[in-house]
This record gives structure tokens, C-alpha cells and sequence, in this order.
């Protein structure tokens, strides 16, 4: 792979944690990169260490071995040119949409009326126009998912990182807020790195998936998503996605299934204990 | 419009609010002058409504009453000030907190009232004793609520704050504070709730100043109805200010 034009190398990451029952490798050897424009999903079985990776690379954690460049810069801290979406609900309740929106514009001193125009372009481009003056309790799920969203683009990172954007939404507003996002990458030439453990989500979105193995979370493979693009969420139903969605299952479905055995194992030694 | 105005939900609780409060004292009333409940321990609410007017001409209780606001304001403002600073002092130095957090609950629940001697020789007797009392004893809770408030931040929301590169100073005041903002709010209600029963409990020892004084003269001269009809006086200074943080809060916290 050509690492000199792309603009996010990860580098042979490996990530402990201390914990009680002794050291636990939640990433282990992970290296890929991203090229300027494309789209990669990382996807793999609940517990395998996407947060963690997503955590790595955006400057949230320290402690690892390896290396995250940007634009061939290493990467310590927090990075201007990445832009976070995380896993868990983050809007701000005591702001309104706009305010949630245009937060960034505000910390880099950008003057009231023009980031509250700027602010109102991507809560447009979220789909969200009329919804400016509300605050995120009057909002539903979904929609509070995307006031994240416009929050992240409005500070117009290079990169954009997404932990499991949509996980907590039903399957119908996932491939709908998927359309969105797809025209967004779309409009903006995003370069996107999306985690996720959703095998459609990965697959109508993506250039390329790299899938997980199940702890310690090591690359499984690479694939290449050749499906044309533009995309939308009608493609869901054709022929070569099915085909895809069966091959990178045939991977998920080993790996899944360890980390299953891994709960009930340490459900059952729970019991046993117990007894 | 007015019709509209009736069938607002808002409005049955409080006429049945209303309702149930007349209910009791025209019990009482009946207890009362049925020889139930002796008219020397507890006087007729008829009498204590017709007494409103003699306090109000004869015990200067609308100045009385402004004097206990007064101290409740300034006690409630020093607070608010000492209070959420002391808990975000406790906040960012971690061995501090773990030093004195145990402490400080227990001061919570401590009946400070009762060091009023030690006021008296520090600030005389003068309504700065009646106010340091208010604000020390109300001390604890706003100090515990903000501390409680600022740890109580979604661990999510701050790496927000981080993933944009905020300073250390942008994370406090954008994203802690106003997080921890609901919280410290409860803190000020309860030590303003702790100020005001403070302030009056010592106006009443050291019979001095405002409300306090008053109730302690009239019980003293075995004037019931006045004593009660002051300590309505009393709960309408608690209304007041419950009414006024509700106020202050909904304007400090919208969207919640
Ligand atoms: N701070 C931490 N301390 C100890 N262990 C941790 C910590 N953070 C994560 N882990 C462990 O690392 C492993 C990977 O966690 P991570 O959150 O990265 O998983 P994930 O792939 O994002 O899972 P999910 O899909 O459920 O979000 C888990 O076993 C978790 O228990
Ligand atoms: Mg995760």
C-alpha cells in the first residue's frame, strides 16, 4: 500500500490494560492506512477493542506501542485534523442544536454571526434545519446522533473518526442516517474511518473493511469494497453486497462466536464461583 | 382564554394543594374549639388570621421581615460564592478532597447553631453573627453538591471537550461547569434551605434581629396566635426565595 500519499498511518498499535485478573491485550499489532477521500470501517465482535483502537488514534489514550501518524506527523494528543464522533450519547444538554453545532467554531474564536452561519450549514447537511432553537431533550435518539455528527464536520476535520455512530439506533434509521452519511463523504470528500460491529453499516459505506479477530484484537483481513459509488441504501439489496455481506460474515462469524464462548466461559466460572 | 387557563393540568394540583391546607386548619378549628386540643398549645387558625393584623401594626413585622430576607440574601450570596469555589478548590486538588471530603459531610449534619457563643465573641452582637452562622452551617451542602456535580461529568462529554483541543480552562468552564451546573444547583437550594432555619434559630437565641426575635418576644409574652402568625412570616421568607432560585435556575439552565 502506498503509505507516502496516505494521510493516516497506524503503525503495529498494541494496547494493554491493567486489570485484576492480570494484563489484558485488548489491541494487539494493528497497522493499516487511509488514504486521502476513502472510506474504511473497521469492523469486529463486541469486546474486541474497537473503542480502544478509536481511542488510540484519536489522542485519548497513551500508554500504547506503535505508531499514528497524520499527514506524517506523529501523532501525541488530541489532533487538529481528526474529528471525533463517539459511541455514546455526546451532545451538550444546556445547548441548544445550533450551539451544540457551532461549539467548535466557538473555541477557535470564530465571531457570533459567522459561526452561527456556518453552524446552520451542517445542521442543514444533517437534515435537521428547523431543529436549530431545540435542545437535545426535546430531540429523539437519532437525532441527537446527528446534532453529534454536524457538531464533529463543523470543525471540517480532515479526518473523521466514528466509534459506532448509529449502534444505538433500530435498523431502519441506521441505513437512513447511513444515506446521509454516505452524501456527506459524498459532498465533502470526507476521509472517514468508521468502527462499527454492524456488517450492512460496514458494507454500504466503505471502500475497504478490516476485520477484527476477537481478543486479543488483531487484524483478520483486509477487504476491498467494490461496489460503485455514488451509493445509496437501495444497494442493500443487490447481488455483490449480499455477496460481500457473506464472505466478511464467513470471517465475523468465527471471531463472534469466540467471544461469545469467552462470556459463557466466564459466566459459567461466575457460577461456579458462586457455588 | 380563561377557560383555556382552567383546563391547564398545572392548575388542579394547586387548587387541591389548596384545597387540603383549608381542610387541616378547619380540623384544627373544630379540634380546637371542641376542647380536643388545648387552646393553650395550639391557638385557633381563626385567631391567627385575625393576629395578622396586630403584627403587622404593633410588632413592625414587614420590617422584621425584610431584615431576615436581608440576611438570608447575604448569607445565600456568600454561599453561593464561598460554596461552589470551596467545591471546585476540592475538585481539582485531589489530596485535598480525599483529606477532607469525610469531614465535611459530617459538618454537614452538625448542629452549628449551637457555637453561636463563640459568633457572639467573634462578630458581636450584630447581624453579622446571625449571618456568618447561616452561611457557615449552610456551608457543607453547596460544597458537597458542586464537588459531586463537577466528578459527576459524563466521561464521554469531556473527551469531547479534549477531542477539539479545549484548554485546560475551556474543559472547566465549557464543559464541566455547566454539566455539574444542576447539581450545584440542589447544593444552593439545600444551603439556603440550612441558611434560613439557621439565621432564624439564632435570631430567636440571641434575640436579636429580625423574624427570630419576634417569634421568641411573642412566645415569651405567651402570645399564640402572634408566635404563629410570625412563623407564617417564616415559611412566606422560604417561599420567596424557593420561588426566586426556581426562577434563577430556569434562566441559568434552559433545556432541562
Ligand atoms: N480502561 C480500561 N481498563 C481495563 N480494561 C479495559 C479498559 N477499556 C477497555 N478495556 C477492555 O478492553 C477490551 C476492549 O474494549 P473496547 O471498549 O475497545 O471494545 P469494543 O470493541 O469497542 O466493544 P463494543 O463493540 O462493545 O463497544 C474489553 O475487554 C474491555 O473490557
Ligand atoms: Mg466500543
Amino acid at each position: 500500500m502506498a503509505s507516502a500519499d496516505s494521510i493516516l498511518v497506524v503503525e503495529d498499535i498494541v494496547k494493554r490494560f491493567e486489570t485484576p485478573d492480570g494484563v489484558l491485550t485488548a489491541v494487539d499489532h494493528v497497522s493499516f492506512d487511509v488514504a486521502p477521500g476513502e472510506f474504511l470501517a473497521v469492523i469486529g465482535p463486541s469486546g474486541c477493542g474497537k473503542s480502544t483502537l478509536f481511542n488510540v488514534i484519536g489522542g485519548l489514550l497513551d500508554g500504547y506501542d506503535g505508531r499514528v501518524s497524520v499527514a506524517g506527523e506523529t501523532v501525541s494528543g488530541p489532533h487538529p485534523s481528526i474529528g471525533m464522533i463517539f459511541q455514546e450519547e455526546s451532545t451538550f444538554p444546556w445547548r441548544t442544536v445550533i450551539d451544540n453545532v457551532a461549539f467548535p467554531l466557538e473555541i477557535a474564536g470564530m465571531g457570533k454571526s459567522e459561526r452561527y452561519d456556518k453552524a446552520r450549514h451542517f445542521v442543514g447537511l444533517v437534515g435537521l434545519d428547523g431543529f436549530e432553537r431545540r435542545y437535545p431533550s426535546e430531540l429523539s435518539g437519532g437525532m441527537r446522533q446527528r446534532v453529534s455528527m454536524a457538531r464533529t464536520l463543523a470543525s471540517e476535520p480532515k479526518i473523521l473518526l466514528m466509534d459506532e455512530p448509529f449502534a444505538a439506533l433500530d435498523e431502519q434509521t441506521r441505513l437512513l442516517l447511513g444515506d446521509k452519511v454516505l452524501q456527506i463523504q459524498q459532498d465533502l470528500k470526507q476521509t472517514t474511518l468508521l468502527i462499527t460491529h454492524n456488517l450492512t453499516e460496514a458494507v454500504q459505506l466503505s471502500d475497504r473493511i478490516l476485520v477484527m479477530t476477537y481478543r486479543p484484537g488483531k487484524t483478520k483481513r483486509i477487504v476491498d469494497i467494490k461496489l460503485p459509488r455514488p451509493r445509496t441504501s437501495e444497494i442493500v439489496g443487490s447481488d455483490a453486497f449480499g455477496h460481500y455481506v457473506a464472505q466478511i460474515w464467513n470471517d465475523l462469524r468465527e471471531e463472534a462466536s469466540k467471544g461469545l464462548k469467552d462470556d459463557e466461559q466466564r459466566v459459567a466460572r461466575a457460577g461456579a464461583v458462586r457455588k | 382564554m380563561s377557560a383555556q387557563w382552567l383546563r391547564r393540568n398545572d392548575v388542579i394540583p394547586v387548587l387541591f394543594g389548596i384545597a387540603c391546607l383549608l381542610a387541616f386548619f378547619v380540623l384544627i378549628e373544630i379540634l380546637v374549639a371542641s376542647g380536643k386540643i388545648n387552646p393553650f398549645i395550639v391557638p385557633k387558625p381563626s385567631e391567627i388570621v385575625t393576629s395578622f393584623g396586630r403584627i403587622i401594626a404593633d410588632e413592625n413585622v414587614l420590617s422584621r421581615f425584610f431584615v431576615t430576607c436581608g440576611e438570608a440574601l447575604a448569607a445565600s450570596l456568600m454561599l453561593a460564592v464561598t460554596g461552589i469555589g470551596l467545591g471546585v478548590l476540592l475538585h481539582r486538588l485531589r489530596l485535598l478532597r480525599l483529606a477532607t471530603e469525610t469531614w465535611v459531610a459530617a459538618m454537614a449534619s452538625a448542629p452549628l447553631v449551637l457555637m453561636y457563643p463563640l459568633f457572639l465573641v467573634l462578630f458581636g452582637r450584630s447581624v453579622w453573627t446571625v449571618i456568618m452562622i447561616g452561611f457557615v452551617a449552610a456551608l457543607p451542602p453547596v460544597v458537597l453538591k458542586t464537588l459531586e456535580g463537577l466528578s459527576g461529568t459524563r466521561a464521554v462529554l469531556i473527551n469531547v471537550g479534549r477531542s477539539f483541543n479545549l484548554t485546560p480552562s475551556q474543559l472547566y468552564w465549557k464543559i464541566l461547569f455547566p454539566s455539574a451546573l444542576p447539581t450545584i444547583f440542589v447544593g444552593v437550594r439545600l444551603g439556603m434551605i440550612f441558611a434560613l432555619i439557621n439565621i432564624v434559630g439564632v435570631e430567636f437565641l440571641i434575640n436579636f434581629g429580625g423574624l427570630g426575635q419576634l417569634v421568641n418576644e411573642l412566645s415569651e409574652r405567651y402570645d399564640l396566635p402572634g408566635t404563629f402568625a410570625a412563623i407564617c412570616f417564616v415559611i412566606l421568607v422560604s417561599v420567596v426565595f424557593f420561588m426566586a432560585t426556581e426562577r434563577i435556575e430556569r434562566w441559568l439552565r434552559p433545556g432541562t
